[in-house]
């Protein structure tokens, strides 16, 4: 890429955050997915680290974690898979796979008297 | 598609399918839904790959707590390398977000920027399999092999299909980056890039609940 290649490109991506951070109905910038990104290590470190302290969290571990995985999980889809900003039959199609997903096989799983 | 709608602009037509288009300078959509063929395609994939993985984890989940009294071999539970999981698990979250700034590069034309970070996933995804191997081969040298007990063969089945998925996505990525080379995959191409990330990010997410229920969720 030549230099005025690169400067082109340096000012389309100064347009596009600022028009991504104005209009809000783009994807967001670079920064939003470097901040999304913070959050999601974050996230793991606790989650990591409440593995260690299992002990004293007692009854807390689990719902901690599935919380923290939760929350990773829709900051994903939302943010990087981009659900927040695109169609609604996008996230209609995903969810439905999803709920049928998790409802056949929470079924199956009480079946089995996993619980 | 009405007659009104075949006369009609493209965007107008995507706003009557209740569509706001997310990308300006992406080509509008002639479809019945105004929305791309391809993109709801994969994402009609990934709702029914939630159906495999939650059969594998399912599966996973029951065999853990069964077999306990008179099984043979160590229980997956008891192998586990929480530290080296955990930094193979940051590794593949991490390559979410360098797959999403190769397809922001991508929209905006910058081209160089755009293959550096695709083949960046590729070697993120790349380490995270090299990891995945070496949790395999220790639990093998330490007598778990995929028969060994129940517990095993659905550890192996569910972490392998993952680790299967993994390798699929870094072909995909490393073809993009070949495309991008050979000047195929031009700005107004980037959805090819978007729906590989779709398929990618999927496999992260994938992995978050894996870590969770399988590694963290103590049996």
């Amino acid at each position: 890429m030549s230099v005025s290649d690169e400067t082109l490109a340096r000012e389309a991506q100064a347009e596009h955050d600022a028009q991504t951070e104005h209009e809000g109905h783009d994807h967001p910038s670079d920064r939003s997915y470097v901040g999304i990104a913070l959050i999601l290590a974050v996230l793991t470190a606790l989650e990591v680290a409440s593995f260690y302290v299992e002990d004293q969290l007692g009854a807390l571990l689990v719902p901690a974690l599935v919380i923290m995985m939760i929350v990773k999980f829709v900051l994903v889809v939302a943010w990087f898979m981009h659900l927040r900003f695109d169609s609604n039959l996008f996230t209609r199609v995903f969810v439905s796979g999803l709920v049928l997903a998790v409802g056949v096989y929470a079924a199956t799983l009480t079946t089995f008297r996993f619980w | 598609m009405s007659v009104s709608e075949q006369t009609a602009p493209p965007e107008v037509v995507a706003d009557r399918a209740d569509h706001v288009p997310h990308d300006a300078a992406a080509p509008a959509h002639h479809t019945s839904t105004g929305l791309s063929n391809e993109k709801l395609g994969m994402w009609l994939f990934l709702g029914s790959e939630c159906l495999l993985f939650g059969g594998l984890i399912s599966a996973f989940l029951l065999y853990r707590s069964k077999d306990v009294e008179g099984m043979v071999g160590p229980a997956v539970g008891d192998l586990y390398d929480i530290p080296f999981t955990s930094v193979s698990s940051f590794v593949l979250l991490m390559s979410s977000l360098t797959m999403v700034l190769s397809l922001s590069a991508i929209q905006r034309a910058d081209h160089r920027r755009a293959r550096t970070w695709l083949l960046t996933t590729a070697m993120l995804g790349a380490t995270f399999i090299a990891g995945q191997v070496y949790e395999f081969t220790s639990f093998v040298r330490e007598g778990l092999g995929y028969t060994t007990n129940l517990q095993s063969s659905a550890f192996y089945t569910l972490t392998g299909f993952h680790g299967v998925h993994v390798t699929i996505g870094i072909l995909m990525l490393v073809s993009l980056f070949v495309m991008s080379l050979r000047g195929r995959l031009p700005a107004e191409r980037s959805e090819t890039v978007e729906i590989v990330g779709l398929y990618w990010h999927f496999v992260d997410i994938i992995w978050i609940i894996i870590f969770t229920l399988v590694y963290l969720i103590p049996a």
